[in-house]
């Protein structure tokens, strides 16, 4: 309790505190100033509608490479399991700005994807990977797959194979015991993993700064900006919770769908 | 060996009524280990059939093989008259209780129960039916909305039956489904299981390593080793006449002397006595054998016309009866002598004394291997 209090509570009192602060760096008094909220709500609403977008599509395609990866893993995996997790959470070894440089070199317009794709004619002659709303939705799929992988991972792993024997003995085929056992013991890896890629998807903005332009950028640019360079911090305050709401809501929204009861396991 | 399997092929056709599973020559290798080795049998249709034997002898192998979650590496598997050995077990007409129970932990008791009907398209007030009929079978109507972990290790393991029966298979496996269960519920489950299986009049094959389960239980018992059949039959033409000294120790206590055969029902002990066996026991064997009696057939009053001398050289009280064991130039040998009489005294060690058994409760197994 004494950690929550000291590294949760009592920043977010400070940062609540400061959303409702007004004035000039570094000049600011605490007003009940509402107004910043709807200021800054209206003011970038196109960066948040895009961060959502942006988060929601990685995270949908982070799931959809994740799921059959940790599947192959769990169950095929054999004795190779380790090494096969290993690989997968080999890139953390690098740290995350690193990783997202080398994909700026890698999808550059001089770079070899680029050249390639222009070579069998999929991308037009002028065309670029760089700077494309493509390319930092791929980075940040690429980023947070492993937070795809590992909760999907251990969910699939759970999975008593002798599970899947009975409901073979109760006439499933592969397909329907698939459905109606392996997919929903998955439930909570799917949900682990969904809220571990889109949270912090959605607060990104490294990608959209090195892969993208102003016209990708998403939330998180915006409150770095009003943080770091313009130093409008009740803004960023402002901006941080809105985001945080926002998370919150579609975070329940998402729970509901797919059934509380199945993801603690409890429940009559 | 295999003439021990022709034997009992031959004893299981004497009563042959409608065959359920027949195993020809069914053979299954794990890398380099034999786990089933050219297995064939028959077994009848409604029977109780126990599959028995020590961990290892590849009786839960044979009984994946039949389900389908095992491929046999050679053989052949028949369900009623028909092929399955390619099938998978979702096109089995079988059913299996696991010993692990397998019950589907996100769904509902009714849901565990109805898993198999809905795969095959039951639907409605037939399915509600059936489902209820079947939890109603084991005793535990009322639970339709439970999840499993709210049960207890009883209640799962027979949702789990009730889960393989509201199928209505052709054959229900049963993997050591008592195992998990302590000794009181296990001995209650026993009586229970029996008295379904007359109820649904199904086949049974159950598989145990534990004896008096399948004593308790099945009306045929085959016993395994090696992953090959020692001896099929009734529990008591087992216990009476074991064909192995495997199937002897295995099933209860015996004494085995080694002895050489003197002539058609008469063999000779290591000490130079001379007792009578059944000719039928003795099956034609010459040489070097063991004759068996069980501890609770030898008499210590000489009353009757097989006899050995002996010294007691232990004695143990264990109410129902008492248990001796008695040094004698043939080898120790232990009696068992029933306490049915009042102020009943132990003889005590040290005292010499004749036992003495009836020929026809003299069984004759092959002589011990050098080993």
């Amino acid at each position: 309790m004494a950690w929550l209090l000291l590294f949760f509570v009592v920043p977010m009192v400070y940062l609540a505190k400061m959303s409702l602060e007004q004035g000039f760096f570094p000049l600011f008094t605490f007003s009940w100033a509402w107004s910043n909220f709807s200021d800054a709500v209206s003011a970038y609403r196109p960066q948040f509608v895009r961060s959502i977008e942006y988060a929601g599509i990685a995270t949908a395609v982070a799931l959809a490479i994740s799921y059959p990866l940790a599947y192959w893993i769990a169950f095929r995996g054999g004795r190779w399991k380790n090494l096969f997790l290993l690989l997968v959470i080999a890139p953390f070894f690098v740290t995350y700005l690193i990783r997202t440089l080398a994909w700026e070199t890698i999808l550059s317009d001089n770079g070899v994807v680029v050249g390639l794709l222009r070579d069998v004619h999929i991308l037009g002659a002028d065309g670029r990977l760089l700077a494309t709303s493509a390319a930092v939705i791929a980075g940040i799929t690429y980023n947070f797959l492993p937070f795809m992988v590992l909760p999907l991972y251990v969910s699939l792993e759970q999975v008593d194979p002798r599970l899947i024997e009975a409901a073979s003995d109760l006439y499933a085929n592969r397909v329907v015991s698939f459905a109606r056992v392996t997919l929903p013991l998955s439930l909570p890896g799917v949900f682990a993993g969904v809220l571990l890629t889109f949270i912090p998807a959605a607060g990104d903005f490294i990608n959209a700064q090195l892969l993208g332009t102003p016209r990708q950028y998403m939330i998180g640019n915006v409150i770095q900006s009003q943080f770091l360079s313009l130093r409008n911090y009740p803004t960023a305050a402002a901006l941080s919770f809105v985001l945080m709401g926002s998370i919150l809501v579609l975070v329940m929204i998402f729970a509901r769908s797919l059934g509380t009861d199945r993801l603690t396991g409890a429940g009559a | 060996m295999t003439a021990v399997g022709q034997v009992s092929d031959a004893v299981a056709r004497d009563e042959v009524g409608d065959i359920d599973i027949q195993l020809i020559e069914l053979s299954k290798r794990f890398d380099d280990v034999v786990a089933v080795d050219a297995l064939s049998l028959e077994i009848e249709r409604g029977s109780f059939f126990a599959l028995l034997g020590p961990s290892g002898c590849g009786k839960t192998t044979t009984l994946r093989m039949i389900g389908g979650f095992e491929e046999p590496t050679s053989g052949r598997i028949e369900l009623a008259g028909t092929d399955v050995s390619g099938l998978p077990p979702y096109k089995r007409d079988v059913n299996t209780v696991f010993q692990s129970y397998a019950l589907f932990p996100h769904l509902t008791i009714f849901e565990n129960v109805a898993f198999g009907l809905r795969r095959r398209k039951v639907r409605g007030d037939e399915l509600r039916r059936r489902v209820v009929e079947s939890l109603e079978l084991v005793g535990l109507g009322g639970l339709e909305r439970r999840k499993p972990r709210q049960l207890s290790g009883g209640q799962q393991q027979r949702i789990a039956l009730a889960r393989a029966l509201v199928n209505r298979p052709r054959v229900l496996l049963l993997d050591e489904p008592l195992g998990a269960l302590d000794l009181k519920l296990r001995k209650e489950m026993q009586l229970e299981l029996k008295r379904i299986q007359h109820e649904v009049g199904i086949t049974f094959v159950h598989v145990t390593h534990d004896q008096e389960e399948a004593m308790t239980m099945a009306d045929r018992i085959v016993i395994m080793n090696h992953g090959q059949i020692e001896q099929l039959g009734t529990p008591s033409l087992l216990y009476e006449q074991p064909r192995t000294a495997f199937v002897a120790s295995f099933l209860g206590v015996s004494n085995l002397l080694a002895g050489t055969v003197t002539g058609a029902d008469r063999v000779r002990l290591a000490d130079g006595t001379e007792v009578r066996v059944q000719r039928d026991a003795l099956g034609g064997r010459t040489g070097s054998v063991q004759i068996g009696v069980r501890p609770e057939k030898l008499r210590l009053d000489g009353s009757e016309s097989n006899t050995l001398e002996g010294t007691v050289a232990e004695s143990a009280y264990i109410g129902v009866s008492t248990q001796y064991i008695v040094n004698t130039a043939a080898g120790a040998v232990t009696a068992y002598v029933q306490n049915d009489r009042p102020g009943a005294q132990a003889i005590p060690d040290g005292s010499r004394l004749t036992l003495s058994w009836n020929p026809d409760c003299t069984f004759v197994v092959d002589a011990q291997e050098a080993s």
